[in-house]
């Protein structure tokens, strides 16, 4: 947390996740509820399933100023409805491919596979995404370029 | 309510006590609230979720006309049936609600950062705001249920919830793969810690299973398909050919004496023998013989016929065939039990080389009045009676590396039994119990580990690493560390009993699938949720108990038996169920027929069809669809329309949240 606040000053990135509503999304209340910390930047969507995130949600993200989109599911074999992660990281590979030719980092998309009763994953997915946006810098879609380290 | 009616937005701002009001500063969002559009009235209390708290949005529904009701506080996965109760009583369908979550997700996560969680809050509202403001009424669709009830598995879980539902005046289906029902249970000898006799206590309920007018008993039969959804499932049941006619046989028994063909019993786990006609055990219900098709002499070689000539009932029926019958009913329950560790796969131990390594259930059959001895304890060696046994417990429980992470809880109140049993029918004997733990929770356990102890029982904490056998007496030399006196120790023992582990069934994969539900880590299937849902699974209609869920003692397993049957009884006697309206629907003109959503729903909800010739168009069955949106995601032409989670309102979400 701390190293997150000294730099926080120079360049706070905008996420933007899209989570499940029986995994993922109940693993980000349990972290609220165990009164786990992290940077206030995320901001969730609910969606039923992991499987329900069309990549238009995750381009329109991008394209209205997200640095970053995360996605997180149930582990694969526990999804509510039987196999909708599969079908989620899937798009979700082919997606990365998409935004490279795009010129967006495909890094600024992240998928989690974290279950309701992973408050800790939850906290620490988001922690070392914002570190590894913040490594990337703010999004620049042209050539993918710009580092917020140098 | 029109859908085209301009919204009325009403936004309640939760305080939560000071959960949410001591981190986010709440005016500035109600201030920040009322100036956006759509907004009608905003206002914030200190317990939205209280009486008073619900009240208040009453009264403002009634009083600004509100046709939106957007709450900022808890979690939805909280409150948010709570609030839609609190509009559908405003007269307000309750789907015209929304909530933010602004307390699991926002204040209590940025406890230190107060103006950061403010923006936040703001920006969570604002998603709320903007989805509310595309929400459409919705109603809960309506299905009747069939009143009857499929219980796959004929053990002491199944038992007991075909009685509870059968007396409550339901119609119960109970299937068992077997030739008889009774399960594991009635392999057992006594039971801790009352040391009932296991079949005393069994039996009667096997016979009352037997002869109840509401319950069909299918056993020798295995379920095939299952389609459907709670309160409609269509079920087949394959029906294996025993050659022998239900109805016709009395049980007499006079097949299996006479039939010459003897092959290891499997109820006495291959230390007895039985005929290839056969009862598994004397009290099996249904008493209806079974021919064994590998063994039988007739079927192996198309010779003998000796059971069809002494049948005094005239019930061999050698030319039978497997059926399927076809079954509806409205709920199903899983009871389909555990397997065993298998033993072997931990050669330290020499189980399956030694002769005198038996498991637990082993030592059951040994000990029991009807098993393969006739209730002496003697050795599978020699025949002699041991004059020391050892029990070693945690073969393969709490084991990762070679066995199963988890605690498998029966175990060492078995072997404390097991212990008992040593030293009532063989005075004098030495008996050790090697442990890691001993667990004796329950009702009485801790009482029976006493009384056990004052019999002169030897408990030894520390973990057997090795058993080698004296090849001329057949004793065992266990090597270990008691871990107590820190001593490393090799002590000898004429027979050594292991308690190996639960694990699921070598048929739960299969299961699994047919049935749609999930099973967590450990393999066993899973509950809806862990405390609070604990005998339904995440499928409306399917419910589950007894060991299949996880490992459990008898009246643990009895306990929730009767609790899934209670469950299962909700919708059986109400005749019908509500389902969530949060499902798929297709617009007809944008629909291609290609195919893709068909292809990837999970629940075969979707079926393309033929609407004029050469054109194909998918259709939802909204009784089957879950509401995963998995279709919606994947149709090229958005001709799939997710209801609550459509794309409209998922992209104004995103648009909102982007611009705070």
């Amino acid at each position: 947390m701390r190293g997150w606040k000294l730099v926080a000053e120079e360049f706070t990135p905008k996420i933007i996740g899209f989570t499940c509503n029986w995994c993922t999304y109940a693993a980000a209340d349990l972290a609220g509820t165990s009164r786990m910390q992290y940077p206030p930047n995320l901001r969730l969507v609910r969606v039923m399933c992991s499987g329900r995130v069309s990549p238009e949600f995750v381009l329109k993200a991008f394209q209205l100023g997200a640095d970053g989109v995360f996605i997180g599911g149930c582990h694969l074999g526990d999804c509510h409805y039987i196999h909708g992660n599969f079908k989620a990281i899937t798009r979700y590979y082919l997606l990365k491919k998409m935004l490279q030719q795009f010129g967006i980092e495909p890094e600024r998309v992240r998928f989690n596979f974290i279950s309701a009763a992973e408050g800790e994953a939850f906290t620490q997915a988001v922690k070392d995404f914002t570190e590894q946006l913040k490594r990337l810098g703010p999004l620049r879609p042209s050539g993918g370029e710009g580092s917020g380290e140098a | 309510m029109s859908e085209k009616e301009e919204p009325r937005i009403g936004v309640f701002i939760c305080h939560c006590g000071t959960n949410i009001a001591g981190v986010v500063d709440v005016k500035q969002v109600v201030d920040f609230t009322s100036k956006q559009p759509n907004v009608v009235f905003a206002t914030d209390y200190t317990y939205m979720c209280s009486d008073p708290g619900q009240a208040l949005i009453k009264d403002s529904i009634k009083e600004h006309k509100l046709n939106r009701v957007v709450v900022a506080a808890c979690s939805p996965r909280m409150h948010e049936p709570t609030f839609r109760k609190t509009c559908q009583e405003a007269g307000l369908n309750p789907y015209l609600f929304e909530m933010a979550n602004i307390r699991e997700q926002c204040c209590w996560v940025h406890m230190g950062e107060p103006e950061k969680a403010t923006e936040k809050a703001k920006a969570l509202v604002k998603a709320a705001l903007a989805k509310a403001s595309l929400l459409e009424p919705l109603t809960p669709m309506e299905f009747n249920v069939e009143r009857s009830a499929l219980i796959i598995g004929g053990g002491i879980a199944g038992i007991q919830a075909a009685l509870d539902l059968a007396n409550a005046g339901f119609h119960v289906y109970l299937v068992e793969k077997e030739p008889s029902i009774g399960g594991h249970m009635a392999q057992l000898d006594k039971t801790f810690p009352t040391l009932d006799c296991s079949a005393c206590i069994l039996t009667p309920k096997m016979v009352d299973v037997g002869r109840h007018p509401n319950i069909t008993l299918l056993t020798y039969c295995e379920a095939q398909e299952v389609e459907g959804f709670i309160g409609n499932f269509k079920v087949k049941i394959l029906r294996k050919a025993r050659y022998v006619d239900e109805k016709a046989c009395t049980g007499c028994g006079v097949c299996a004496q006479k039939c010459p063909v003897k092959v290891p019993s499997e109820f006495d786990l291959g230390l007895g023998m039985r005929k290839a006609i056969y009862i598994p055990f004397p009290q099996s219900v249904p008493i209806t013989h079974t021919i064994d098709k590998e063994n039988c002499l007739y079927f192996t070689r198309g010779v003998c016929k000796v059971c069809e000539k002494f049948c005094p009932a005239k019930a061999i029926r050698f030319d039978q065939q497997d059926e399927t019958i076809e079954l509806k009913v409205g709920i199903i329950i899983n009871a389909t039990g555990y397997d065993l560790f298998n033993a072997k796969k931990l050669p330290q131990y020499g189980y399956g080389k030694y002769k005198n390594v038996i498991t637990g259930l082993e030592f059951e059959r040994l000990v029991n009045a009807s098993g393969p001895t006739g209730g002496k304890i003697v050795r599978p060696s020699d025949g002699k009676t041991p004059k020391s046994v050892a029990f070693i417990q945690c073969i393969g429980s709490r084991d990762e590396h070679h066995g199963v992470p988890y605690c498998s809880r029966i175990c060492c109140m078995a072997s404390l039994k097991h212990a008992h049993q040593v030293k009532e029918k063989i005075p004098g004997a030495e008996v050790c119990v090697f442990y890691i733990d001993l667990r004796c929770f329950g009702k009485g356990y801790e009482e029976f580990l006493v009384r056990v102890q004052d019999e002169g029982i030897r408990l030894v904490r520390g973990k057997v690493s090795e058993i080698y056998e004296n090849p001329e007496t057949g004793n065992l030399r266990l090597r270990l560390e008691d871990t107590l006196l820190g001593e490393v120790m090799e002590t000898e023992f004429e027979l050594v009993v292991l308690a190996v582990a639960l694990v699921p069934r070598a048929e739960a994969p299969a299961l699994q699938t047919l049935l749609k539900v999930s099973r967590g880590a450990d393999g066993f299937f899973l509950e809806a949720h862990p405390k609070l849902r604990p005998v339904e699974t995440h499928i409306p209609g399917i419910f589950i108990c007894g060991c299949a869920q996880g490992p459990k003692d008898i009246p643990d397993t009895v306990a929730q038996a009767s609790a899934a049957a209670a469950q299962a009884a909700i919708p059986l006697s109400q005749g019908k169920v509500t389902a969530e309206p949060l499902t798929a629907y297709v617009l007809e003109d944008y629909c291609s027929g290609c195919g893709v959503c068909e292809a990837i729903c999970p629940y075969k909800a979707i079926e393309l069809k033929e609407v004029e010739e050469g054109k194909r168009r998918a259709e939802v069955n909204e009784a089957l669809c879950q509401g995963c949106g998995l279709c919606g995601a994947a149709c090229p032409s958005k001709a799939i329309v997710l209801r609550g989670f459509t794309e409209p309102q998922l992209m104004s979400q995103i648009e909102a949240l982007s611009s705070v």
